[in-house]
């Protein structure tokens, strides 16, 4: 199973400067881990100590903000776009 | 009222690199809007502000230029000729007609409903933003817009001579997207929410690193411009600050920085330090931050907005948790109301006060009464409600709310059997409103 994800400019510095890689993943926080083994130091930018997405982060699958979905266990499947975007913008 | 811009004087900036907001980790003065190092938090702009003190005085601003610019040292930009529209100085209304019918001693309206050159409040935020964008080398400016911003961008940009293309939800009010084309922008009208416009734009600035948004990469630098709202009630009240503030709220991001901009003042010993209470102001179809007040969360759930104050409706607030501690700290409420309370706020303020205000405007009317009624607001604090639209952008709100002419012939007979007619129409609506 693959996911298509987009990743911001300020992190592609940890993806070789790719803007869109596919990833694995069950949830959207399984996608982290698996995205944390193939760049390793991304996932310290995107969930915090505990674990948890961090706040000034917004993602988004098929272009529904996770929150609006099952936050950070929302189901991804084969085919899916997932987007990560900083969330201090706009106003 | 535009002046001349060789009147600000040459001086170095008294600010030096962007910090997190959060985590305080510092970077330079770039198009940078987040905290990619650490946290992805907001930077915001760090001044000096002992250099600030040394430099400025009541004087010294009362000798600049009757705009924004009259604040030069407080604001981000290095050179001396920023983008001068006029912008700013709008009048600081006292509303005692308004006053009186809430039952309030001290009232004043800061209309920014005829604010240059676009009427409303994004001017200020636009005017640094686009100084800014010229002075980072910027010749292609953008934005995600509710509609104002897009008004905005387009006409400071089409001034200054910089490429623009502005990005809008496809379903707003016809005097906003037209009150952009005339400019001659790119205009993409997307289909959907301003959230995801808002979403789209971040994607797009991601790919387009040539281009500076004024709301995303030069979000430090642009949200600056809105602390002039502050300078200029502290400075029209006479050097003082008022008892209680109230604003519309959509990102959150004007009501916290008219806070810093009173800050700023006490800080740098302009005025005098005392508590001023912030006040916020939504409608009920897009209500995340009163909501989160409401409920004493501490975080701020999205929402998918359905009003038709379209200007303010932001249902993922980027600076919601910011403007929830604002009110919270400074003994102020973030309430909501219904859309029929928004256009009764619009008629509202335009009967007593002659001010035609957009559906955030009426927001804001209708939350001013709603505090006041429920005890909110005391009748003895001087308190100063800010209007930042204009209401003939969002004439649609209030089609069929605002009755129509009379149609007569140009006969005298005619205009008296037309004059006693709206006599009796007159009668009968007191009876209604008696009964």
């Amino acid at each position: 199973m693959a996911v298509q994800l987009l990743i911001p400019t300020p992190l592609q510095k940890f993806t070789d400067n790719q803007a869109k890689i596919e990833c694995g993943g069950g949830t959207v926080i399984e996608l982290m881990d698996d995205l944390e083994i193939n760049f390793p130091g991304i996932k310290a930018r995107l969930c915090d100590e505990a674990g948890e997405l961090r706040r000034f982060v917004n993602f988004y699958v098929n272009s529904e903000d996770i929150r609006f979905l099952d936050g950070k266990d929302t189901v991804l499947n084969d085919g899916d776009e997932v987007s990560i975007v900083p969330a201090v913008a706009g106003g | 009222m535009t002046q001349s811009i060789e009147r600000v004087t040459a001086t170095t900036p008294t600010f030096s690199a962007l910090k997190c907001r959060e985590c305080g980790t510092t970077y330079d003065l770039g198009a940078k809007h987040v905290c990619e190092d650490v946290c992805f938090g907001p930077l915001e702009v760090a001044y000096d502000y002992d250099a600030i003190r040394q430099r400025v005085t009541r004087s010294s601003i009362q000798a600049g230029p009757l705009s924004i610019w009259r604040y030069k040292d407080f604001l981000p930009v290095v050179g001396d000729n920023p983008i001068d529209v006029g912008t700013g100085m709008t009048p600081l209304v006292r509303a005692n007609r308004l006053a009186r019918r809430l039952g309030l001693k001290e009232l004043y309206i800061k209309n920014d409903a005829v604010n240059m050159p676009t009427l409303s409040f994004k001017d200020r935020v636009v005017s640094v933003a686009l100084t800014r964008a010229r002075e980072l080398g910027f010749t292609t400016v953008s934005c995600a817009s509710t509609g104002n911003l897009a008004n905005s961008t387009a006409a400071i940009a089409a001034h200054a001579g910089l490429d623009c293309c502005v990005f809008i939800p496809s379903d707003l009010e016809a005097g906003k997207v037209l009150g952009t084309l005339i400019y001659n922008p790119t205009v993409m009208a997307v289909n959907g929410n301003y959230d995801q416009v808002n979403r789209l734009c971040s994607e797009v600035a991601n790919t387009h690193d040539g281009w500076g948004f004024v709301n995303i990469n030069l979000r430090p630098y642009y949200s600056e411009g809105s602390k002039t709202l502050a300078y200029e009630v502290a400075e029209q009240l006479g050097w003082r600050l008022p008892d209680h503030i109230v604003a519309p709220l959509a990102s959150g991001s004007l009501f916290t920085k008219i806070y810093k901009g009173f800050q700023e003042f006490v800080t740098v010993g302009l005025v005098d330090e005392k508590p001023v209470r912030f006040s916020g102001a939504q409608a009920e179809g897009c209500s995340p931050i009163a909501q989160a007040f409401k409920e004493g969360r501490d975080f701020v759930t999205p929402v998918k907005p359905s009003t038709i104050a379209k200007s303010i409706a932001i249902g993922n607030p980027a600076d919601g948790i910011y403007a929830l501690d604002i009110a919270r700290k400074t003994n102020g409420n973030i309430e909501s109301v219904t859309d029929a309370e928004i256009i009764a706020g619009m008629k509202l303020l335009a009967e007593t006060e002659g001010i035609f205000t957009e559906t955030a405007g009426g927001t804001t009317i209708a939350v001013l009464q709603k505090l006041v009624a429920a005890g909110k607001i005391d009748p003895e604090e001087s308190t100063v409600v800010y209007i930042t639209g204009n209401g003939l952008k969002t004439q649609e709100a209030v089609q069929g709310y605002v009755g129509e002419p009379f149609t007569i012939e140009p006969k005298l007979d005619s205009f008296e059997r037309a004059l006693e007619r709206s006599r009796t129409l007159d009668r009968l609506e007191w009876q209604q409103v008696l009964v």
